[in-house]
């Protein structure tokens, strides 16, 4: 049995080690959200946070994350189903076309942006390029996470004053 | 795309055509009662063929085509809720089921007779292609015709046939005249005596009615939905969330997952497979041969391609186990050559006198070009799950063709098609790969054998990029003439490999004597339609030639174009833009380079101007300007989309894109070594729309042809250097 956090729930699988993280929250948890590209950590759209870095779940055997926090793009918004500020910025853009690669664009685009609040291109480009979108919405993914990140700001700066206050 | 071939539209024509057309069709009649059997849900009212109403009058419109990200549902939905006077903010969207009822006869009948007929024929001409795309299986999304076939003359002629039953309707039951009813917002207004009612109010009075063929549509200027920059894609926020179903998503009780392995020699078969190692491994379910590919089914996916890869596979020898690429581009250029010695060549377009013309030109260029096999490369890989039980045979997909796959299903296992039940998902990405029909095959074989158990077949990418239906490789000769003048005068063009649409190798400039002809010059490798399929190559041979007639001329690229585009007004203008747009006239920083093409693809017109920066240690494709005319945009961002995407797809195609062969089998085998362009190689793109008020154009494919020579012509200007053969290698 391996013990994991995936989205807030700690999960016991009774599941080979060897198993990537992908299969194992796709098949046993039945979260489809993330998704399989290449197997190969080579597209990035089975794209997860580790303890709230983000990683190519198709190559990392389940037995590595025991003990360990997951969010996948199910876990990412609010409990109150409120989408998280990346979420909202992929629809005010209007981003996603098949929207096969998105939920590992999007969770890459909130890590970066725990990261790096307020990204430069260099910046964006460094986190964003081990995701593939064959639509090749790449412009609108970076207008999305500039949009997000000035909300991010925005929301730092109001938590900011609150604790101030 | 399957059976979808300009032989069997053609064909198709050629039986209806005429007079017989009006001799053989049956008038398809009320068929709303018919397809209410299909489609309507309790409590919904089905009011024609595509319009549902429901009881807190949400209006649910039923879409034949898929959503594969080319945003068709949303566009669809607002042509028929623009005619119908809807409450946009409560239209949602349901894909037709795979049935002969629901086939997309308008392609059919825009491939075949696209006038406008007299609106006494129109309802015989709508079932003559009814009864054709019935028996082609024909229920397509490509050809970039979802908005501009089924939009036009379904979806719109739909929503405003039933907002007039709707109307008649009320005026009946309210005894007024139906002149004065009015309506907005889902809701119909008697303003004389203040009378109000939702549409679902008088839903089932107006299924009743049959309703007009040509009923009175509006005005742009009248439009409140079509047209709106605004309007967000429907199928949005669930791709958000990660709720989006696709095909991959599907998840059945009882549910084994397979995997396979293709003979890696298209056309080879499973001599023998030694499984003894696999089939004691408690996760492993089956091994099965089918044929030409060893299937493996287990619980989950990651043992099947476990157990897969311990298999011993013996494939059959074939006569092509020894062909490389190589030797492919060099039997095209012997099949070229040897098409002329013989005289066995087939004329595609020919004007005037070209050996008068090249007899008589001081100047003559030639050039050769070339462009290599491509794979789709959709991010979802192939995927299927089927189940078979009690005679029954059900699939769940993501496919551009879900009647096909039905039709399909029942003819190859012998089963009744009304015992073949096709649930199309989302696709993540299409581009032609999935109007091909040859997975869901796989899968239903593989639950025909496991009767009861529902199976879940999934690629690995390394079985979607080798055994894809491949954009083909082509070699094209070109030789321009000019006369005494420097005016061009002859443009002859040869290549081998014709397929679909026609008109993608005929050039809009005005040449006076042209000749364009081909050769056939078979290969083993599958052929597939690959987003704007013949577009895709012709696009970059002519508008690379012409460059370099311009050159030859002394002119630069956009003016030379200019002063052969004299016949084609639309087409100045949307160069004209783009040129504009990229300040052509402006100069770059040295070793940076600005090039154009233009080219006409869907009924679409798409100008882009490039700007390259060669100072680095590698080529940058900093900018892309996109002019594009499609008459109307219906969604402008997502037609703006559309364009961005098409621009990307092939400029990953003319920086990176390369299938090679290698003893007869596919070389590359994922994203490491069949590239994708990635955040950091992504150009700035531009797009403005053009609308001209002419006949409507595609979205989907028009972005892709130009944007390989606007690169190679930047190039050019930027180095001096000519690229003749994609993928770009400087």
């Amino acid at each position: 049995m391996i013990e994991l956090t995936i989205n807030g729930e700690l999960v016991s699988l009774d599941i080979e080690p060897d198993t990537p993280l992908l299969w194992a929250v796709r098949e046993q948890m039945n979260l489809t959200g993330s998704k399989f590209g290449c197997g190969v950590a080579q597209c990035g759209a089975c794209t997860m946070h580790l303890d709230g870095r983000p990683i190519r779940s198709c190559v990392m055997p389940i037995a590595s994350a025991a003990g360990r926090s997951i969010t996948t793009i199910e876990g990412l918004g609010g409990h109150n189903g409120e989408l998280h500020a990346v979420q909202k910025a992929w629809i005010e853009q209007q981003v996603p076309q098949c929207g096969y690669c998105q939920s590992g664009q999007i969770m890459s685009a909130a890590a970066l942006l725990q990261e790096t609040p307020a990204p430069s291109d260099a910046e964006i480009d460094a986190a964003m390029s081990g995701n593939i979108c064959r639509c090749g919405m790449y412009g609108r993914i970076k207008k999305a996470i500039k949009s997000a990140s000035d909300a991010s700001t925005d929301d730092v700066m109001l938590d900011n004053a609150e604790q101030g206050g | 795309m399957g059976k979808w071939t300009r032989r069997a539209f053609l064909l198709g024509g050629a039986l209806s055509g005429g007079g017989l057309v009006l001799a053989v069709a049956v008038r398809p009649g009320h068929r709303t009662p018919r397809l209410a059997k299909l489609v309507q849900g309790e409590n919904e009212v089905l009011v024609n063929a595509w319009v549902k109403l429901l009881p807190n009058n949400e209006i649910k419109v039923i879409v034949p085509h898929v959503e594969m990200g080319q945003g068709a549902h949303t566009a669809m939905a607002m042509m028929l809720a623009e005619e119908l006077d809807a409450d946009w903010s409560k239209v949602s969207v349901e894909e037709a089921p795979a049935h002969e009822e629901y086939a997309t006869y308008d392609i059919a009948r825009d491939f075949v007779y696209p006038a406008q007929v007299p609106g006494f024929v129109d309802d015989t001409i709508k079932g003559a292609f009814l009864e054709i795309s019935q028996i082609m299986d024909l229920q397509i999304t490509g050809g970039s015709y979802s908005v501009r076939a089924t939009g036009v003359r379904s979806m719109r002629v739909a929503g405003a046939a039933v907002r007039e039953l709707l109307i008649n309707a009320a005026a009946d039951v309210w005894g007024v005249a139906a002149s004065e009813v009015r309506t907005e917002d889902s809701f119909l207004f008697h303003d004389g005596s203040g009378k109000k009612a939702a549409y679902i109010e008088f839903a089932q009075q107006a299924a009743k009615e049959k309703g007009s063929n040509t009923p009175t549509l509006k005005s742009e200027s009248e439009f409140k939905i079509m047209g709106r920059r605004d309007i967000q894609r429907l199928d949005i926020p669930a791709k958000v969330t990660g709720e989006a179903q696709f095909g991959i998503d599907v998840a059945l009780p009882g549910m084994k997952v397979a995997t396979v392995r293709a003979a890696p020699v298209f056309g080879a078969t499973v001599e023998s497979v030694d499984s003894q190692a696999v089939q004691k491994l408690d996760a492993v379910h089956r091994v099965l041969n089918l044929g030409d590919a060893v299937a493996v089914v287990a619980e989950g996916y990651w043992q099947a391609k476990k157990a897969l890869a311990q298999l011993e596979i013996v494939f059959s020898k074939t006569d092509n186990d020894s062909l490389s690429s190589v030797e492919i581009t060099q039997g095209f250029k012997q099949d070229l050559d040897k098409a002329v010695e013989d005289g066995q060549e087939i004329e595609d377009f020919s004007e005037g006198d070209v050996s008068l013309a090249f007899g008589a030109s001081t100047k003559i260029i030639e050039a050769e070009y070339s462009v290599p096999f491509l794979a789709h490369a959709t991010m979802e890989p192939m995927n299927c799950t089927a189940l078979f039980r009690d005679g029954l045979l059900e699939v769940w997909t993501g496919t551009q063709n879900p009647l096909g796959v039905r039709n399909s299903l029942a003819k190859e296992f012998s089963i009744d098609a009304n015992n073949v039940i096709v649930n199309n998902q989302y696709l993540g990405g299409g581009f032609g790969r999935r109007a091909d029909i040859d997975y869901s095959l796989q899968a239903a074989k593989i639950a025909i054998e496991l009767p009861d158990t529902p199976i879940k077949l999934i690629w690995s990418r390394e079985e979607d990029t080798q055994h894809d239906h491949y954009r083909q490789a082509m070699v094209s000769r070109f030789k321009g003439g000019f006369d005494s003048n420097g005016a061009v005068v002859a443009w002859d063009n040869q290549f081998h490999e014709k397929h679909e649409p026609v008109e993608a190798p005929y050039i809009p400039y005005d040449i006076p004597n042209q000749s364009i002809h081909y050769t056939n010059s078979a290969t083993h490798v599958p052929f597939g339609p690959w987003r704007s399929v013949d577009h895709s190559v012709h696009a970059f041979f002519t508008e690379s030639f012409i460059d370099e007639l311009a050159h030859a001329a002394g002119e630069d690229g956009y003016h030379f174009r200019r002063g052969l585009l004299g016949r084609e007004k639309r087409m100045i203008s949307v160069l004209d833009t783009a040129a504009k747009m990229a300040n052509w006239n402006e100069a770059l920083p040295a070793g940076w380079g600005r090039g154009i093409a233009i080219h006409r693809s869907f009924n679409t017109i798409v100008a882009q101007v490039v700007e390259v920066n060669m100072t680095g240690s590698s080529l940058r494709v900093e900018k892309v300007f996109c002019a594009a005319d499609a008459g109307y945009a219906v969604s402008p961002d997502g037609f703006k989309a559309q364009m961005e995407s098409g621009i990307v797809f092939g400029l990953t195609a003319a920086l990176f894109g390369e299938i090679t062969i290698k003893s007869g089998a596919v070389v590359q085998s994922n994203f490491h070594d069949y590239p994708m362009i990635r955040m950091k190689d992504s150009p700035l793109i531009e797009v403005e729309i053009i609308n001209s008020g002419e006949a409507l154009g595609g979205g989907g494919e028009p972005g892709t042809p130009p944007i390989a020579p606007a690169v190679t012509n930047a190039i050019f200007a930027a180095s001096g250097t000519r690229v003749r053969a994609l993928p770009i290698k400087i």
